[in-house]
């Protein structure tokens, strides 16, 4: 279909650079806000873009309060889906030397889709201590959950079909902040 | 990768992947529970022709770290032992339905012969063939060394012994070349095989003009059970010619380390004060293997397509 080739060549724009750190800095304050200050609060990124995702909330939230921890957790080895695709290389795990431990950790990725890589995520937490609580942060929550899974803060909510795509770009990766949305060919 | 059968077959990138890989490894196992859930319900065989203690360890526990169901045979107390041959195994083997096997034979080739004759629909991952190769042993080498060195483009690496019978040189003098490094095989000249000059080192029969410029030193296990003629007058000659002592540990830049394969002879190749010394990462070694095993079981079976029962 000629539409869909055009769609594919031009990505619509879903969030500029402006409204990605807008979204970030509300969510900020909205992580002290629930959590009542930053008190055993960490945060850990899911790689690859949650992790510089993390590092911003971070970097919001100790300019208003104070320094908190941020780790890094890669959710290949947990995840469902391993041998449906070819075999993925592994993503950094970084945990902060606080630990998890009665800790209130704050998951953070860019976009939420299926649910299943936070599930992975939180099977990867168990391995790894005993959060207090643990909640969930995203950039993009584009809809289709396949598993019971909410985020608690959410950057920006976006009705998506399943044959689109939702594209976070950051300047830590990829040279440019924004969030496009593009028709993927299956 | 669908095997590993000999690092020769790797890329740089591949190597350079297995390595980082391992790297991760540490990483995930470096905490109170050490079990990843990765690769449940798969099944790993280790087929051993030949002894091993800590090859046959390694990777029964690296297997069990990633959650797979684990079946050692070994020669010993087999139908190995009645004669039964390689194809007759592998055939039970796949009837068992194993996704991977892990084989050690005192025959060149085995590995090679057991992935592509058809038998089997498993990967499979050698360790260690008669006198070709050893491959995961190369590799918790070079993750060895470079966890020490960084990375590996330009060290020098000097891998002193009993080059003839051994895989571990062969398949250390390609991957550390394929890494980058600049690699001496040394020894005495009847325990040098024919051909080793078209490999890509350095051939020497002087160990103590190589060492200052050394970065890191493999000692060769001195390999008697696969010597059938005498290869050198006495085991005092060999140890005052190649072993290392202390005299020659001295030699060492401040920063070289000391590798062994092992097992060691004590007093042979190397002295025992020198295998107790800080400098020795022998030990280390044994743990890294570990880690180096987990990444070939992971990205041999992780993924889709990998074992015969895939969807």
């Amino acid at each position: 279909m000629p539409q869909a080739s055009q769609a594919e060549e031009r990505p619509r724009l879903l969030m500029s650079s402006a409204d990605v750190g807008r979204a970030l800095t509300r969510i900020g304050y909205e992580i002290l806000e629930r959590n009542r200050g930053a008190d055993d609060l960490v945060l850990m990124g899911i790689p690859r873009r949650g992790v510089p995702l993390a590092r911003r909330l971070a970097a919001r939230i100790g300019e208003v309060e104070c320094d908190v921890p941020v780790g890094s957790l890669d959710t290949t080895m947990y995840r469902d889906d391993l041998r449906l695709r070819p075999t993925r290389p592994l993503e950094q795990t970084v945990i902060p030397p606080e630990g998890v431990d009665d800790r209130v950790v704050v998951l953070v990725d860019d976009v939420l889709f299926s649910g299943r890589t936070v599930r992975a995520a939180l099977t990867a937490l168990d391995d790894l201590g005993r959060p207090r609580g643990v909640q969930l942060a995203v950039l993009v929550d584009r809809g289709h959950r396949e598993l019971p899974i909410r985020p608690d803060y959410v950057g920006k909510n976006v009705p998506t079909s399943r044959d689109e795509s939702v594209r976070v770009q950051l300047s830590e990766t990829d040279g440019i902040d924004r969030v496009v949305l593009l028709r993927e060919e299956r | 990768m669908q095997h590993l059968l000999s690092v020769v077959d790797l890329t740089a990138p591949e190597a350079v992947t297995l390595l980082d890989t391992a790297e991760e490894m540490a990483r995930l196992t470096d905490r109170a529970i050490k079990k990843l859930p990765t690769l449940r319900g798969r099944t790993v065989v280790n087929l051993f022709f030949e002894d091993s203690t800590r090859t046959r360890t390694s990777f029964e526990l690296a297997a069990k770290r990633l959650s797979a169901d684990v079946i050692n045979f070994s020669a010993k107390g087999s139908s190995l032992s009645k004669g039964e041959s390689l194809k007759d195994t592998a055939l039970t083997l796949e009837a068992m339905g194993a996704d991977a096997i892990v084989v050690r034979h005192p025959a060149s080739g085995a590995a090679h012969r057991l992935a592509h004759a058809g038998w089997v629909s498993a990967r499979v991952v050698n360790a260690g063939d008669g006198t070709h190769e050893h491959p995961t042993q190369a590799l918790l080498d070079a993750f060895t060394m470079r966890r020490h060195l960084g990375e590996l483009t330009g060290r020098r690496v000097v891998i002193v012994g009993d080059v003839l019978h051994s895989r571990v040189a062969r398949s250390n003098v390609h991957l550390l070349h394929l890494l980058g490094a600049e690699v001496t095989v040394v020894g005495p000249p009847t325990l040098m095989p024919v051909g080793v000059e078209s490999w890509p080192c350095r051939v020497s029969y002087d160990v103590d003009a190589e060492l200052a410029k050394a970065d890191a030193v493999t000692m060769l296990r001195v390999q008697t059970e696969r010597m059938a003629a005498s290869y050198f007058p006495s085991t005092r000659e060999y140890a005052r010619r190649y072993g290392l002592d202390a005299r020659r540990l001295g030699m060492l830049g401040e920063h070289a380390i000391v590798l062994h394969p092992g097992p060691m002879n004590r007093g042979m190749e190397i002295t025992a004060d020198v295998a107790d010394s800080d400098r020795a990462v022998i030990v280390e070694q044994v743990g890294n293997g570990v880690l180096v095993r987990m990444a070939v079981l992971y990205l041999l079976l992780g993924g889709a397509g990998t074992g015969g029962q895939a969807p």
